[in-house]
């Protein structure tokens, strides 16, 4: 096979990690690492099984689509994390999704808010697409390998989401009148939970070069979201933050009916498969 | 002696990858997994008869893409088929996979089936530069972006505004 019609996929590009380092890697993530992955992967499986819920009831065929596509993104996210997290415990991405209690979930609380109606859902959107852009783009520097490699592939396709969510926040806020009064009110019910995601901990604190400081992703979140508003008119709600905790398996109300929808099955038949 | 034992092992690697790169995407049974970039290395302990374990490497388009359960299964199926029935197909997510890595015969068989091919190189810097997409019925290159979440994670949702048919495009990424 000569040079030029070698197949691209023996190609390593640049200096990246390549698969054969992963596949020989012992990848038993100690407990605190594992406590990490937890968080990464729960904020992405709620917001999955949050996102799944407008299949079908989207204002168009092709939102149906995108939030399907989107929603079908973070589980992916979310399965790796998970079955990350689940190998410093030996348990299983299935173990950790279905057979957890409210207070073992380790999601924040923007998350699990209700969808409302499609601008409150694409506030939250906007919110959470720019963190986990910010969150992801930093943590593929990460001395941990797997989490580096899980946020390299989850970067690109967050960054779709990203992109999702402002078009949507413009075309809101600068459509009708009814538009621009739900996209402030979406706005203006997600605002109260946007601090969570920014709180550091003794966790993260000792985490070093392998988790990212939350507090570091705030000014370039800010400036992000800035200038989405700056274009559409809009300015960040001034309402007071709602109490967090959801790191620590503080959860709202709104977690409980969450999980008890997308559990049910598993604990009524353990072990089923479709 | 030593380097006849090298060519041989090479050689039964090579064998191994072309069987598992007869496996095609379920979703677009055009493209076959090597097309995609998605077989990343086929190796083997065995360097004689069949009872040595092959270990598959793939990659996955996207992180929540439902096609690789099935092509995990498709490409035991295909090495069990030819005797080898110890195979262990590993996913791994690093380097991410990029269109960038999709063959070139590989985009042909994709126009040809009716999906628009990537366009371009996945940005290496800050800017994208968003390039025409041709039109795969009619070759027009006035085209326009419907939605950029199509059919499957892959594919965005265009329209041809000479031929006027809708197409699936599939995103540089």
């Amino acid at each position: 096979m000569s040079e030029s019609n070698a197949s691209a996929t023996r190609i390593t590009p640049g200096n990246a990690l390549r698969p054969e380092d992963i596949a020989a890697a012992d990848l038993k993530p100690g407990e605190a690492v594992g406590e990490y992955a937890l968080r990464l992967g729960d904020d992405a499986l709620i917001l999955a099984q949050r996102l799944g819920w407008w299949i079908s009831r989207a204002p168009e065929l092709e939102e149906d689509v995108a939030l399907g596509n989107i929603a079908l993104d973070q589980m992916g996210h979310a399965r790796s994390f998970l079955t990350y997290a689940g190998r410093a415990w030996d348990k299983t991405e299935d173990d950790l999704a279905y057979f957890r209690g409210e207070d073992e979930f380790r999601s924040c609380h923007l998350v699990e808010q209700p969808d409302g109606d499609f601008a409150r859902t694409i506030a939250r959107q906007l919110v959470v697409s720019h963190y986990q852009f910010e969150l992801y783009s930093r943590l593929m520097d990460s001395a941990d390998p797997t989490l580096a490699a899980i946020a390299a592939k989850a970067v690109k396709e967050v960054d779709y989401h990203r992109d999702h969510a402002g078009q949507w926040v413009l075309r809101l806020a600068l459509g009708t009148d009814e538009s621009r009064r739900r996209m402030i009110a979406g706005l203006t019910l997600t605002w109260p939970y946007v601090g969570e995601l920014f709180e550091d901990d003794a966790l993260v604190a000792n985490l070093d070069g392998v988790a990212v400081r939350p507090s570091a992703l705030r000014a370039s979140f800010d400036a992000q979201v800035e200038a989405i508003f700056a274009e559409a008119e809009l300015e960040a709600p001034e309402v007071p933050a709602a109490v967090g905790g959801g790191r620590f398996g503080r959860h709202s109300e709104h977690l409980g009916y969450l999980l008890a929808e997308m559990q049910v099955l598993a604990r009524e038949h353990p072990g089923a498969t479709w | 002696m030593v380097s006849t034992q090298c060519v041989s092992i090479r050689t039964r690697e090579e064998t191994l990858w072309d069987i598992a790169a007869t496996v095609a995407d379920p979703e677009i049974p055009v493209l076959t997994i090597e097309d995609l970039g998605v077989l990343r290395s086929v190796k083997t302990d065995d360097d004689g008869g069949n009872g040595g374990v092959v270990v598959v490497t793939i990659t996955p388009t996207y992180s929540g893409c439902p096609a690789m359960d099935a092509i995990r299964d498709d490409i035991i199926t295909a090495l069990a088929a030819n005797g080898y029935t110890d195979v262990r197909v590993n996913l791994v997510l690093s380097p991410a996979w990029t269109t960038d890595w999709m063959s070139a015969a590989g985009k042909v068989k994709l126009e040809e089936y009716g999906i628009a091919p990537p366009t371009g190189k996945a940005a290496a810097g800050k800017v994208s530069v968003g390039l025409s997409v041709k039109c795969p019925q009619c070759s027009s290159l006035n085209t326009r972006e419907l939605t950029r979440f199509g059919s499957t994670s892959c594919k965005a949702l265009y329209v041809c505004q000479d031929c006027r048919e809708p197409f699936d495009y599939f995103k540089v990424h």
